[in-house]
């Protein structure tokens, strides 16, 4: 009964989302505040139901209801209770419940700080995430019931959730990368807002700024968890593959970077508006897409949830029916945003225009490779090919070391326009000093040979110099201390270099060998030894262990580290679990790869010094964009447009 | 035409130019990059070219998998279980969830000895999926590799 009350609750939420669009963007047009209002109890409304629907489907794990079919599918009665809970969203059907339920909580969060809002644009925000959410809702009801039955013949236990699932990794990169993806919906709903409003002023631009930022943040950090969860989860040490999914993921992150970064032009001098309105509806239709190559199954990668094609149809009408309309619109809306100012060629504004055209050209780079597989089969009939990281990193690499030359030159450029033998004399300085370190760093560490590491290393230097020489001038400026947004910027900035400098270290000074290792004997990488002790069995929960003994030796530091090969009872799978002596400065990897004769293993035994740095970067990065948001002017704007709202007032005009 | 319009068009017209030139840049570079995809019978049949990069995939023949006793070098046969297969060396670690009867794809080139010198060796994740190049295959092999 109970997982009926669940999926009727889904439906309810279904219907409140029709009747939020409706009132929302209804009551927006014709200036009926009643109806507006309607939109907000609409939207948390929605959040309940779904929050119910999330609930039952918790408790469906958490008391192992097989009946259940999408809980005997993906849970086991020996399942720790951890992994029974994050099991909800380790498939299709119940991921899709975690992102309307997420979507539901992005809408509600607007609502609540919606008081700072027009009545006006907050309705037609809420009536259009609405619609988006009733897209979703109605695609997990009409082809991904969770709440399925297998009734009358229940089976007595589950099916278990894969292997590769059962980790820390599971409980929270989905939930980040949601957060992320969901979230660009409401950049998406604003710029769409104020294209229907006529609005699409600097307060439409601050309006989004904080949003967005939250929710390229949480992408960020979902991304970096996903990189780091393959990295120590797959075995073998990698942490970026160009599989489609990372890609999926990856294009909307870009698109997103571009768009925080024209926001504050659009903000701050009232240029770029109409290209940062397209971002904004790319961010987000980029989700969707990435959405589709996940769950349509087209695109062989690891992430394969089961293939359904009416799924993957259903996707494509749904993205077809958001860009296709959010164009529309903004071919018929966009020419109002259009605004003629001027800057010079030394300015922040043509620093930021650099900054978006990489990104962009960027991203397309990463659409194209990963969708030309795609298109190539259909041309040639059914022709299957894959493109490789090689293809990748030939084009976005020098894309992205393009980029880090304009990052270190941006914060000493001013609006408008600055001098450019002043910036000269600034940047002289740490231009020298960045390709003098660089080339240090190149002679002290052996391996560091090829010309684009050490450029990488000499651009990841150059960007913390002249970030750091800002930081001082602005120190030593009279008057107020630099706002939070400008901390959040360096941090965001600094977090990019160091992200830089641990993908070219690692990438250039890894040591990375499979081996065949007999008992007692050892393998030295540099200063670090392997001694291989054998093997052991260790059981576990719910799977037995083959456990490898390793006697580490790292210059002084003397350790064991216990990788293992586990097999799962329910499924009786083989896992790979990989033992890392994780360092500031070196990780030490180890992971067994398969018996062979005589008692030997197969082995990886790694040394990846800086590796840890990428995802660092990654989180510091996550951690400038949110100090960004707290900065005083927008919560400034919030008291004076309280104080002005209604004056600003119900029906507003289209443009 | 109005001159500001004239401008837009001229903007318009070198940034298509632009686009397209790196669009066919990069799909030329693409295409010299690309791993086409071949079935056993295509291998066996002589239709993979020699010595280029390409995948190839089927299911491991039982019996077939032959571990080098003082290496990591291993060979085995993939097979589509209606009358082509093909021989693959590789030298390194197996993924888990090879194991024979499984469907598996293989990356690297193909020898003039018709052995296909495998670079990386793939696996699928999951249990329940298949990869897309080894769907047909899978139909016909379903009987044959439940006797595990």
């Amino acid at each position: 009964m109970i997982p009926e009350l669940g999926h009727l609750s889904v439906i309810l939420a279904l219907a409140l989302s029709i009747a939020g669009a409706v009132f929302g963007l209804g009551g927006a047009h014709i200036g009926l505040g009643r109806w507006m209002q309607a939109a907000t109890s609409a939207t948390y409304g929605q959040m309940v139901f779904v929050a119910l629907g999330f609930l039952v489907l918790v408790n469906a794990f958490v008391t192992d209801d097989f009946s259940v079919a999408y809980v005997a599918h993906n849970s086991n009665s020996l399942l720790p209770w951890q992994y029974k809970v994050s099991a909800l969203w380790g498939a299709h059907e119940g991921s899709l419940l975690l992102w309307t339920l997420i979507m539901t909580l992005w809408m509600s969060a607007v609502a609540l700080r919606g008081a700072a809002l027009p009545p006006g644009i907050l309705a037609r925000v809420l009536g259009v995430m609405g619609l988006l959410n009733g897209g979703f809702l109605s695609f997990l009801l009409l082809t991904s019931n969770p709440f399925e039955r297998l009734l009358p013949l229940a089976p007595a236990d589950g099916a278990d959730l894969n292997p590769l699932l059962q980790d820390f990794g599971l409980i929270v990169h989905p939930p980040m990368l949601y957060t992320g993806y969901v979230g660009f919906s409401v950049a998406f709903a604003f710029a769409v807002a104020g294209l229907l409003s006529g609005r699409l002023d600097s307060a439409w631009a601050r309006w989004s700024r904080p949003w967005t930022n939250i929710a390229w943040a949480f992408l960020t950090l979902g991304i970096a968890l996903g990189s780091w969860w393959a990295y120590y989860e797959l075995g073998w040490g990698g942490w970026w593959f160009w599989d489609p999914v990372e890609n999926a993921s990856f294009m909307p992150w870009l698109a997103a970077t571009a768009l925080i970064h024209s926001l504050a032009v659009a903000e701050k001098r009232g240029a770029f508006r109409t290209w940062t309105l397209l971002l904004a509806l790319s961010a987000f239709s980029l989700s969707l897409l990435g959405a589709f190559i996940v769950r349509s199954g087209v695109l062989t990668s690891v992430h394969a949830f089961a293939v359904d094609p009416t799924r993957g149809l259903y996707i494509l009408g749904f993205l077809a029916v958001v860009v296709g309309g959010s164009l529309t619109l903004f071919a018929l809306r966009a020419s109002a945003a259009a605004a003629d100012v001027r800057y010079g060629l030394f300015s922040r504004e043509a620093s930021l225009l650099v900054n978006n055209l990489l990104l962009v050209v960027a991203m397309a780079v990463v659409l194209l490779g990963t969708l030309y597989p795609l298109a190539y089969e259909a041309l040639t009939g059914g022709d299957k090919i894959s493109i490789g990281p090689p293809w990748f990193n030939r084009f976005f690499v020098p894309l992205m070391l393009a980029a880090a030359v304009a990052l270190g030159v941006g914060p000493f450029l001013g609006w408008k326009r600055s001098g450019f033998t002043r910036l000269r004399r600034r940047l002289a300085w740490c231009f020298g000093a960045s390709v003098a370190l660089a080339v240090l760093v190149a002679l002290l560490l052996e391996g560091l040979r090829s010309w684009g590491a050490a450029a990488a290393v000499g651009l990841g230097l150059w960007i913390l110099c002249t970030h750091a020489v800002d930081v001082g001038r602005r120190l030593r400026l009279k008057g107020a201390s630099p706002p939070l947004s400008y901390w959040g910027m360096t941090l965001a900035h600094i977090g990019f270099a160091v992200s830089l400098l641990g993908i070219a270290l690692t990438h250039e000074l890894s040591v990375e060998k499979d081996i065949r290792m007999s008992v007692g004997e050892s393998a030295t990488h540099g200063e670090v030894t392997f001694r291989f002790d054998g093997v052991v069995d260790a059981p576990g929960p719910n799977y037995r262990a083959q456990r490898g003994l390793f006697a580490i030796e790292d210059g002084e530091r003397r350790f064991g580290l216990t990788p293992e090969k586990r097999r799962y009872f329910a499924s009786g799978s083989v896992m790979t679990e990989a033992a890392i002596d994780a360092g500031f400065f070196k990780d030490i990897y180890v992971s067994l790869g398969e018996p062979l004769a005589n008692g030997d293993w197969a082995v990886r035994v790694y040394v990846k010094p800086f590796v840890r740095w990428i995802w660092f970067g990654a989180v510091l990065m996550a951690l400038g964009g949110t100090l960004a948001v707290a900065d005083k002017r927008y919560r400034r704007l919030r008291r004076r447009v309280e104080s002005r709202s209604s004056a600003i007032g119900a029906p507003s005009v289209p443009a | 035409m109005h001159p500001k319009r004239r401008s837009r068009l001229l903007t318009l017209v070198f940034v298509l130019t632009g686009a397209a030139a790196a669009v066919a840049l990069m799909l030329r570079a693409a295409n010299e990059n690309l791993n086409l995809f071949y079935p056993p019978d295509q291998v066996a049949g002589g239709e993979a070219p020699v010595g280029v990069g390409i995948r190839a995939g089927g299911m491991v023949l039982e019996g077939s998998v032959n571990r080098a006793p003082d290496s990591l070098d291993v060979a085995f046969v993939l097979t589509d279980y209606q009358g082509a297969d093909f021989r693959v060396a590789y030298s390194g670690i197996l993924p888990d969830l090879f194991r024979e009867g499984q469907g598996i794809l293989v990356r690297g080139q193909l020898g003039a000895d018709g052995i296909f010198q495998a670079e990386e060796v793939l696996a699928k994740h999951d249990e329940n999926y298949m990869p897309p190049e080894l769907m047909p295959l899978a139909d016909g092999a379903a009987g044959a590799s439940d006797g595990r």
